[in-house]
C-alpha cells in the first residue's frame, strides 16, 4: 500500500521550508510532526549553549533546539514570531526553534543538488542538498547530524 | 504476510516467558518435596505447551529439545519413576537450557550444542534408567530430529510420527502379541505411549476394576488445527487410559482436487477400554472441547475386552490412512518426514500449503489459562500513567484556579474538588500498581546464576527466597537485574567459602545463598546474603594501600573498611576466575543503585556471612519532592535525600582555600555548595549569611547543604525521564511538570555531591573519599 503511494510521487517530496535570519532552510515533511508557538523553556545545566532547555510538549518533555546557535547563524532578537518545529528523527522527538515557517514546497528529487564540498567549512555538515527555487538557493537541513547524540553529548 | 507471522512469533516468544517462568517455578516447588499431581502437571503443561508452539514455527532446535524433556517429564508425571536430588538439577539445568534455547530462537542465534547435548545426555540417562524400552526408543525419537534440521522449516518436528503413529494405533490390538515391537519401524514409534500404557494398566489393577466402554466420535473443526492443537496427541492421550480401537473416518474427504488447504476432512471414532471415569476422558479434550465436534458415549459394565480383540478389518481401517497423511501435512500441524505411502507431487504441493499455515496456528491456543492475567504491552502502560500524570497536573492547576478565583469558599465546589482529589489520587495509585510487578521473575532468573555459578566455581549451594511475590516498578526490576546478576556471583565465588574451609570452619558442605525482598516504609528492601566467611577486612585493607586506594596507616572503622568494596578498581579475588573478576565491580553495581534512587550497605560478620541490602524508592514513575527556586528556575529535590533544611548565617561558615566552603553543622563541617553555581546558572553569591540551605545526602557517607534561593512547596511529582528526550545529564536525575504546566528539573542530589565543583568542594576528612581521589 504505501509502496505503490511512494512509487507514483517517487520523484517528489515535500518540504517544509523555514527561515533562520536571513537564510532558508527546509525539513522532509515527513518528519515533522507539528509547529507550534515558542514558549518559555526550562533551562538544562550543563548542556551546549543551543539546547535552549526542555518544554512540556503535552505531557512530554521536548527538547528545543535552537536552530541559529546550532548552525552558528547570527542570534535572532527572539522575536514573537519564533516557532518550534517538532520533528522527529532518528527514534527522538526534539523541536527546533526558527524565525518563521515560510512555505511548503514540492520539490523533484532530482533537483537536489549536493552541496559543494568546501574544506574548512564545518557547516555544510548540516546541509544535506541545495535547491534553486525562484532564483533562490533553497538548504535542505540534515536532520540526522542536525541532533546528532554523539555531537550533543561530546559538546 | 511477513508481519503478522512475526507478531503472532513475538507472542509466543512473550508466552514462551511466562511459561518458562511457571516451569522453572513448578521445578522448584517439586524439587522441595511439593507433591501435589498439579505441579508436575503444571511443569510439564509448560514444556508441551513450548514444544507445541516451537513446531508451529519450525523452531526445530527448541522442538528437539522440549520433546525430550517433555518426555521425562511425562515419565515423572506418571508415577513411573520418582526423580531424586540429581534429577532435579538435570530439570532445572534442562529448564535453563529450554530458556536459552527460546532466547536463541527469539533473537535468531544458537546455543552452544555442546551445553545442549549435555542435558539431551542428562535427560536421557534419567529416562534411560527407568525401563528397557525407552533406552531404545529414545535415540530414535530424538535423532530424526536433529537430522531434520535440514528440512523445510516449516517441517513441525514435534509431531514428528503422527501419521505412523495413527496408523500403527489402528491396529494396536494386535500390538500386544506382538512382543518384539521395537522391531518394526513403524511400530517403534508407537512403543514410547503403548509401553507405558502397559505398565499403566497393570499398576492400576485393570482385571479387578470393571472396565468403561467409551464411544468417541471426535470431529476437529479445522479451528483446532489453526490454533496449534493435533489430533494425534489427544489420541495418543486416549490410547494412555487404556486399549483403544481407533479409527479414521474419510467419507467426507473431497477427491484431491477439491482439497481445500485449511479445512478440516477427518473425524475419528474411538473406541476405549479403560478403567478411567469418564471425566479423565473429558479431561483429554479440555482444550479442544469447542474446536470440534466431540460425542463421548459411556457404555458400562464392560463385556470384557473379547470385542476388542476382533478388530475391524484391518484392510478396511487401514485403507484410508494414507489419505489422511497428506492431510496432516497439509493442514500444517504434522509430520515433515513423508510418507511412506504418498506421492511426491502431492506431497510438495501441500506442504507449500503449510507454509500458509503457521500464521493462523497458535493465535490463542492457551487462550483458556490467561483468562486472569491480560498482556499489555509496556508502551500503553506508559501512556496511561503519563496521561494520569497530566490528569495530576490538571487537578493542581484547577485547585488553584479555583482557589484564586475565591469560589472556593462554596461548600459544594470544595466538597467536589476534595473528592476530585481523592480520585486523582486513587487512580494514580491505581496506574502505577499496574506497573508494579513481583521480583519473582527476576529472583528466578538469579536461580539460575547460582546454579551456573555454583557448578563453575565447583560449589555446592543453596538457594532461598523469600517475599517473591513483592511488587516492584517494572522498570526498577528490569534495571536490578545486572547488579544483583553480580552480586549473587559474589556471593557465590567470593562469599561462600570453598567447601573444605566450610567444613574446617564447622559449617555444612552446602553454602546458602539467600535473595529476598520486602516492603519497609515505603521502600523495597532487597538483600543478598550468604553464609559464607565475611569480608576479611584485614585482607581488604591490605588490598586498597597496595591499590593506592586509601594512605597506609589510615585508621578505617569496619563499616569503612566494607565500603572499600565499592571503590572503583577494587577485587579481592587474589585469581581472576572466570566467574566475577569481569571488570565489573561493585562500584558498577553501586553506581546502578543510585541511579535507581537506591542505596546499597554491606553488613558483614567474620565467619558467619555477608549481607549486601538494597534499598529502593518503590516506583520511578512518583516521587516526593520539595519544590524550590534557584535562579528563578524551578526545581524539585527528592525528599528523600533531604535531611533537614537549614538557614545559614556567618558564624557557621568557615572558609576552606581560596573557593571552598564548610558550614559546620553541630559537630561536623559540611561542604557547602551552591546550587545556582553547580548548575551552571550564576556565578557564585558574594555571601551565604542568612541564605537557605538543604542539607542532602545521597549516600551513607556524603553529605552537603546546599543553598537555594527558596523553598515553594513539598508535593508529589510525576517523573518524566530526560533519557528519551535529551539524554542523560549531569546533575539532573529527571524532570517533571508541574501545575503550571512548566517544566521543572529533579536534582540528582548524589551527582551533584559527587561532581561538586568551583567554590565549594567536599573537604570531609573521610579516608575513604580523600584514597578514593589519590
Amino acid at each position: 500500500m504505501t509502496d505503490e503511494v511512494q512509487d507514483s510521487t517517487a520523484d517528489l517530496t515535500e518540504y517544509l521550508s523555514f527561515r533562520i535570519g536571513a537564510q532558508e532552510y527546509t525539513v522532509d515533511i515527513m518528519s515533522v510532526r507539528e509547529i507550534r508557538g515558542w514558549t518559555e523553556a526550562t533551562p538544562l545545566p550543563h548542556t551546549p549553549d543551543y539546547v535552549r532547555g526542555v518544554i512540556n510538549l503535552r505531557g512530554t518533555v521536548l527538547p528545543i533546539i535552537d536552530l541559529a546557535a546550532r548552525l552558528a547563524l547570527p542570534p535572532d532578537e527572539n522575536n514573537d514570531r519564533s516557532v518550534v518545529i517538532v520533528v522527529h528523527e532518528n527514534d527522538e522527538t526534539v523541536g527546533l526553534l526558527v524565525d518563521a515557517v515560510s512555505d511548503i514546497l514540492t520539490i523533484s528529487r532530482t533537483d537536489l543538488q549536493s552541496p559543494p564540498d568546501m574544506a574548512g567549512d564545518n557547516q555544510h555538515r548540516f546541509v544535506s542538498a541545495l535547491i534553486i527555487e525562484d532564483e533562490r538557493m533553497i538548504r535542505i537541513l540534515d536532520l540526522h547530524n542536525t541532533l546528532s547524540t554523539g555531537e550533543r553529548l561530546a559538546a | 504476510m511477513s508481519d503478522p507471522m512475526a507478531e503472532i512469533k513475538a507472542s509466543f516468544f512473550l508466552e514462551c516467558e511466562e511459561l518458562l517462568e511457571q516451569l522453572q517455578d513448578g521445578l522448584k516447588r517439586f524439587e522441595e518435596g511439593d507433591d501435589d499431581p498439579e505441579t508436575i502437571n503444571e511443569v510439564f503443561r509448560a514444556v508441551h505447551s513450548i514444544k507445541g508452539g516451537a513446531g508451529a514455527f519450525g523452531l526445530t532446535a527448541l522442538v528437539s529439545f522440549a520433546h525430550i524433556f517433555e518426555t521425562s517429564m511425562d515419565i515423572v508425571r506418571s508415577g513411573e519413576k520418582t526423580p531424586n536430588a540429581d534429577d532435579y538439577k538435570t530439570f532445572l539445568h534442562a529448564s535453563d537450557i529450554l530458556c536459552d534455547l527460546v532466547i536463541a530462537s527469539r533473537d535468531e542465534t544458537e546455543v552452544s550444542k555442546a551445553r545442549v547435548d549435555e542435558s539431551v545426555v542428562a535427560l536421557q540417562a534419567f529416562l534411560g534408567e527407568r525401563s528397557e524400552p525407552e533406552q531404545e526408543v529414545d535415540p530414535v525419537d530424538f535423532q530424526p530430529m536433529g537430522v531434520s534440521m535440514d528440512l523445510p522449516p516449516i517441517g513441525n518436528l514435534g509431531n514428528i510420527s503422527p501419521s505412523t503413529r495413527v496408523s500403527s494405533a489402528s491396529p494396536l490390538p494386535d500390538l500386544t502379541s506382538f512382543p518384539d515391537a521395537a522391531a518394526d519401524d513403524n511400530l517403534d514409534k508407537t512403543s514410547p505411549s503403548s509401553q507405558p500404557l502397559g505398565s499403566h494398566d497393570n499398576k492400576k489393577p485393570a482385571s479387578d476394576v470393571a472396565l468403561n466402554r467409551f464411544f468417541i466420535r471426535f470431529r476437529p473443526d479445522p479451528s483446532l488445527f489453526a490454533s496449534g492443537n493435533e489430533p494425534l496427541h489427544l489420541l495418543k492421550a486416549l490410547s494412555d487410559l487404556g486399549k483403544t480401537i481407533i479409527r479414521c473416518m474419510c467419507d467426507d474427504l473431497p477427491p484431491i482436487t477439491h482439497l481445500e488447504d485449511e479445512e478440516s476432512y477427518l473425524s475419528w471414532t474411538i473406541e476405549l477400554d479403560t478403567a478411567h471415569a469418564e471425566q479423565d476422558v473429558h479431561e483429554i479434550f479440555d482444550f479442544v472441547e469447542d474446536l470440534c465436534e466431540l460425542t463421548i458415549e459411556v457404555n458400562t459394565p464392560n463385556e470384557g475386552l473379547s470385542t476388542l480383540s476382533s478388530p475391524p478389518t484391518p484392510s478396511a481401517d487401514l485403507a484410508p490412512v494414507a489419505p489422511r497423511e497428506e492431510l496432516l501435512v497439509k493442514t500444517g500441524t504434522a509430520t515433515a518426514i513423508p510418507p511412506a505411502s504418498s506421492t511426491p507431487p502431492q506431497n510438495t504441493a501441500l506442504s507449500d500449503a503449510t507454509k500458509k499455515a503457521p500464521p493462523k496456528n497458535g493465535s490463542d491456543n492457551k487462550a483458556p489459562k490467561t483468562g486472569s492475567t491480560v498482556r499489555v504491552e509496556l508502551d500503553r502502560v506508559d501512556r496511561l500513567v503519563n496521561l494520569v500524570g497530566e490528569l495530576v497536573i490538571n487537578q493542581a492547576m484547577l485547585s488553584q484556579s479555583v482557589v484564586e478565583s475565591g469560589i472556593g469558599s462554596d461548600q459544594n465546589v470544595g466538597a467536589g474538588l476534595d473528592e476530585f482529589m481523592q480520585l486523582t489520587r486513587d487512580i494514580q495509585d491505581s496506574v502505577m500498581a499496574i506497573r508494579a510487578q513481583p521480583v519473582k521473575s527476576l529472583f528466578q532468573r538469579m536461580g539460575r546464576i547460582i546454579r551456573e555459578a555454583s557448578s563453575a566455581v565447583k560449589k555446592d549451594v543453596r538457594f532461598v527466597t523469600i517475599g517473591e511475590s513483592t511488587e516492584v516498578d517494572k522498570t526498577v526490576i528490569e534495571r536490578l537485574a545486572d547488579p544483583l546478576t553480580h552480586m549473587i556471583r559474589n556471593a557465590v565465588d567470593h562469599g561462600l567459602e570453598e567447601p573444605e574451609e566450610r567444613l574446617a570452619a564447622g559449617k555444612s558442605q552446602q553454602g546458602t545463598v539467600t535473595l529476598s525482598a520486602s516492603h519497609k516504609s515505603g521502600k523495597v528492601l532487597i538483600e543478598v546474603s550468604d553464609n559464607g566467611g565475611g569480608i576479611n577486612r584485614t585482607v581488604v585493607l591490605r588490598k586498597a594501600i597496595e591499590k593506592g586506594l586509601i594512605a597506609e596507616g589510615a585508621q578505617l572503622s569496619d563499616a569503612e573498611i566494607d565500603n572499600l568494596l565499592f571503590l572503583p578498581g577494587f577485587s579481592t579475588a587474589t585469581e581472576i576466575s572466570n566467574l566475577s573478576g569481569r571488570g565489573v565491580g561493585m562500584d558498577v553495581v553501586r553506581n546502578s543503585i543510585t541511579a535507581l534512587g537506591g542505596r546499597i550497605t554491606i553488613f558483614s560478620e567474620r565467619g558467619k556471612g555477608t549481607t549486601f541490602a538494597i534499598s529502593l524508592p518503590l516506583t520511578l514513575a512518583v516521587q516526593d519532592g520539595m519544590v524550590i527556586e534557584v535562579t528563578g528556575q524551578t526545581l524539585v529535590v527528592p525528599l528523600n535525600n533531604i535531611i533537614e533544611t537549614i538557614t545559614l548565617s556567618a558564624k557557621n561558615l568557615r572558609e576552606i582555600g581560596p573557593a571552598t566552603t564548610v558550614v559546620q553543622l553541630r559537630d561536623q563541617f559540611v561542604p557547602l555548595l551552591d546550587l545556582a553555581v553547580e548548575l551552571g546558572f550564576s556565578r557564585p553569591r558574594s555571601t551565604y549569611d542568612d541564605c537557605v540551605a538543604l542539607l542532602i545526602s545521597a549516600e551513607e557517607d556524603s553529605m552537603a547543604a546546599v543553598v537555594i534561593d527558596k523553598i515553594i512547596e513539598q508535593r508529589q511529582v510525576v517523573i518524566k525521564g530526560l533519557q528519551d528526550s535529551y539524554g542523560a545529564i549531569s546533575g539532573i536525575a529527571a524532570a517533571t511538570i508541574l501545575g503550571d504546566g512548566q517544566i521543572a528539573l529533579i536534582l540528582d542530589s548524589g551527582d551533584v555531591i559527587a561532581n561538586a565543583s568551583g567554590r565549594t568542594r567536599n573537604t570531609r576528612t573521610n579516608p575513604q573519599r580523600t584514597g578514593a581521589r589519590a
